[in-house]
């Protein structure tokens, strides 16, 4: 892969940086449902599942001089019939695959997402696993179908990091994303495209029309 | 698996770019989109292959062994079955913006337009001037030439579709092209660079066409102004191949509700009286055991690529394109990272032009050191067709790979759509952008909703469920 403009920039000590997360897992396990947690503190039981939050951007600060800016791109749906684009992977910096503790079938599938990764994502790509929907278990502890010990071994031979986390409370939501961040590299950081960001090739926004000279085009 | 909704307001088949670009547009405008592909990937028959996938589908080795091995690892390779650039002030551009597919891609400028006066050994190729200052250092005229084409392009610059004083005592809705090269004294190989790689009509058909004069200045106004927008080239080109452009409006319009199914294969159209009305289909992914999942669901209206509907489309002429693989840029290029080069026909004696487009791994479609170059022309004869891309092959050098299959069939529908209720696009055509992609967009889009598709604020007033 061609080298690219890193999003990571350092002013006065102050550092920043930038990545692409995506987010897999069957289809009603709660990915939209821990996007929308985490990037705007809410939570809606009659989400209809099919319509997915589109592009969206959160903000962690790691440390009084370290923020971490995710670039999140939720699936729209497209994993249902197993229709994600190339597109979905291609840069991610890092992934949540996440499966719904009350559905025994939904950690194979998680585990079948983490191969796809494996297969279609940047090798250093950081995993994180999240088994959702803890409330429920909580409520009712019958409800439980995929053991903690079962996922966290899983996660611990695969190389994940693992949180059980329910989108309802909020309950781990932060602490996810927020292992995440920890353990991206932040001095080579930098998805492409998002739009407050430098971008490595031509702005097509009318206006930029005309700024941009020969020079302006990174080669 | 959730099932499948009972019916659609739309189901678009095939995932090539014009498909792609309708479903999202009516998905943002509100519709039910189901849109599926029969194969296991995006863009059909417009997608980008790596080098294994390539070798497959030409089969130009022998059994057992694995030529791609050599080229480093395969998904670094991206390359397009289909060659074409957007130009940068084109109408995909606008609509990318509009629609705000840009998030999801990014572009880089294609490094240089060339165009090719001569045959053989003494042919010359430079670049190609936009615009009178360009004209006047231009190797391609002599000195008293330049100084007509410098009126030219002055004149070009200022014209006003409606504002007749700067249409210099010419009606454009009238007139020819040819009239208007005369008023100016161009020589013919300053019309051949003009018509062929400025206003990039293929033949020679639209210089006596009356009333085709407007259509010329407005193309060769669309490639300056193209030109200007980033000073390169009026070209643009997306990082990892043109396959990009239909998973971005595919995602465009998943976001908006509308649903994907890889791996569909269409059992059987259904039709009330002599309208359509839905469709028979069996999701299966390869190697899947069983039947896979069958399903019916009604359809207000069909869209779908010309594929999907063998005994409603026409051929209408066929492309010859040979994909080649370089390990040096392509000379007379100025050792570009990338380049479009036309063979106006009358160069050469066709009556079609031959186009080169060369990317590399300036734009994530191939691994450092490697260029890819597609030649193509429109098919003349019946045989031969090598000799047909020779003065194209002329141009490259040495080449480690060349993947040139038989003539690729062209094909139009039969009907609109008014009756049947299927869409049906054109295939890719031969010209080297995606203006007359974007204006078969428009076409499908007027003839299945009876109304002009304006994408400015498209999005506008949408409210996109959880945007910043
Ligand atoms: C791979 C392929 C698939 C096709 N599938 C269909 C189809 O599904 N439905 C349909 O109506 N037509 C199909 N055709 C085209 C069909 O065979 C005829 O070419 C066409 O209908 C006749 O058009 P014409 O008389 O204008 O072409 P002509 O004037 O006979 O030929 C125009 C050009 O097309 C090329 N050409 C014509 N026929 C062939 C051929 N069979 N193989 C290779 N090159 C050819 C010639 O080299 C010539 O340069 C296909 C052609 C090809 C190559
Ligand atoms: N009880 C509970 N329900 C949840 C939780 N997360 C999501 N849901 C519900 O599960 C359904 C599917 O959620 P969604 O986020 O659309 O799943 P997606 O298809 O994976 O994106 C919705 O009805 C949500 O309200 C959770 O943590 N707890
Ligand atoms: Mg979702």
């Amino acid at each position: 892969m061609a080298a690219r403009v890193p999003a990571s920039a350092r002013a006065g000590g102050a550092r920043f940086a930038q990545f692409k997360l995506v987010l897999l897992g069957e289809s009603a396990v709660g990915k939209s449902s821990l996007v929308l947690r985490f990037v705007k503190d809410q939570f809606d039981d009659y989400r209809e599942s099919t319509i997915g939050a589109a592009f969206l951007t959160q903000t962690i600060a790691l440390d009084e001089n370290t923020t971490v800016k995710f670039e999140i791109w939720d699936t729209a749906g497209q994993e249902r019939y197993k229709s994600l684009a190339p597109m979905y992977y291609r840069n991610a910096n890092c992934a949540v695959v996440v499966y719904d503790i009350s559905q025994a079938q939904s950690l194979d599938k998680a585990k079948a997402w983490v191969k796809e990764l494996q297969r279609q994502a940047n090798e250093n790509i950081v995993i994180a696993l999240a088994g959702n929907k803890l409330d429920l278990v909580t409520e009712n502890p019958s409800k439980r179908a995929i053991q903690t010990e079962d996922a966290e071994t899983y996660a611990k031979e695969a190389g994940l990091l693992f949180f059980e986390t329910s989108a309802k409370t909020s309950e781990n939501v932060r602490e996810l994303f927020t292992e995440i961040a920890k353990k991206l590299p932040l001095d080579q950081a930098g998805p492409r495209n998002i739009r407050s960001g430098p971008r490595a090739g031509v702005d097509l926004r009318p206006e930029a029309s005309g700024t941009q000279g020969a020079g302006a085009c990174s080669c | 698996m959730e099932e499948i909704a009972p019916e659609y307001d739309v189901v678009v088949l095939g995932t090539g770019l014009t498909e792609c670009v309708l479903s999202g547009v009516l998905s943002v405008k509100g519709k039910k989109v189901l849109h599926i592909d029969r194969n296991d990937h995006y863009g059909g028959e417009a997608a980008s292959v790596n080098i294994e996938a390539l070798f497959k589908k030409y089969g130009n080795y022998n059994a057992g062994e694995e030529p791609w091995k050599k080229y480093g690892r395969v998904n670094d390779w991206n390359i397009d079955l289909i060659p074409k650039l957007l130009m940068s002030n084109g109408e995909l551009t606008n609509i990318l913006v509009s629609t705000d597919v840009t998030r999801y891609l990014e572009f880089k400028q294609i490094a240089g337009s060339y165009v090719q006066q001569g045959n053989g050994p003494k042919a010359t190729v430079a670049k190609v001037p936009s615009d009178a200052g360009e004209a006047l250092r231009s190797p391609l005229m002599g000195i008293f030439e330049k100084r007509r084409a410098k009126k030219f392009f002055e004149w070009v610059g200022n014209f006003k579709e409606d504002d007749p004083v700067t249409h210099n005592g010419l009606n454009l809705n009238t007139c020819t092209m040819k009239e208007v090269y005369d008023k100016f004294g161009l020589e013919a190989t300053t019309r051949d660079f003009i018509g062929h790689s400025m206003a990039l009509y293929l033949t020679d058909e639209y210089i006596n066409e009356k009333g085709a004069a407007k259509e010329a200045v407005i193309r060769i106004r669309l490639y300056a102004n193209s030109m200007a927008r980033y000073g390169k080239s009026p070209y643009i080109y997306p990082l990892y191949g043109l396959g990009e452009l239909p998973q971005g409006f595919a995602r465009l319009s998943a976001i908006y509700g509308g649903t994907y199914m890889l791996n569909t294969s269409i059992d059987e159209i259904l039709y009330d009286g002599t309208k359509a009305s839905g469709i028979r289909a069996t999701m299966k992914e390869r190697g899947e055991e069983g039947d896979g999942m069958k399903f019916t669901t009604k359809a207000k209206k069909i869209i779908g690529d010309p594929s999907y509907f063998p005994g409603k489309v026409q051929v209408v002429g066929h492309v010859l394109r040979a994909i080649c693989i370089l390990n040096h840029p392509v000379t007379s290029t100025d050792n570009s990272d990338s380049a479009q080069i036309i063979i106006p026909q009358s160069q050469v004696g066709r009556k079609n032009d031959i186009y080169i487009a060369v990317v590399s791994s300036a734009h994530n479609v191939c691994p450092r050191g490697y260029y890819i170059a597609i030649v193509s022309t429109i098919a003349e004869r019946t045989s031969n067709h090598h000799v047909e891309l020779q003065a194209g092959f002329d141009r490259l050098g040495k080449v480690e790979e060349m993947f040139l299959g038989p003539p690729i069939p062209l094909y139009e529908p039969l009907e609109s759509g008014v009756n049947d209720n299927i869409f049906i696009s054109k295939s890719y055509d031969a010209t080297s952008h995606f203006e007359t992609t974007t204006d078969d967009v428009k076409d499908i889009y007027r003839r299945a909703e009876g109304q002009e598709l304006v994408v400015e604020g498209l999005r506008e007033g949408q409210n996109l469920v959880g945007e910043e």
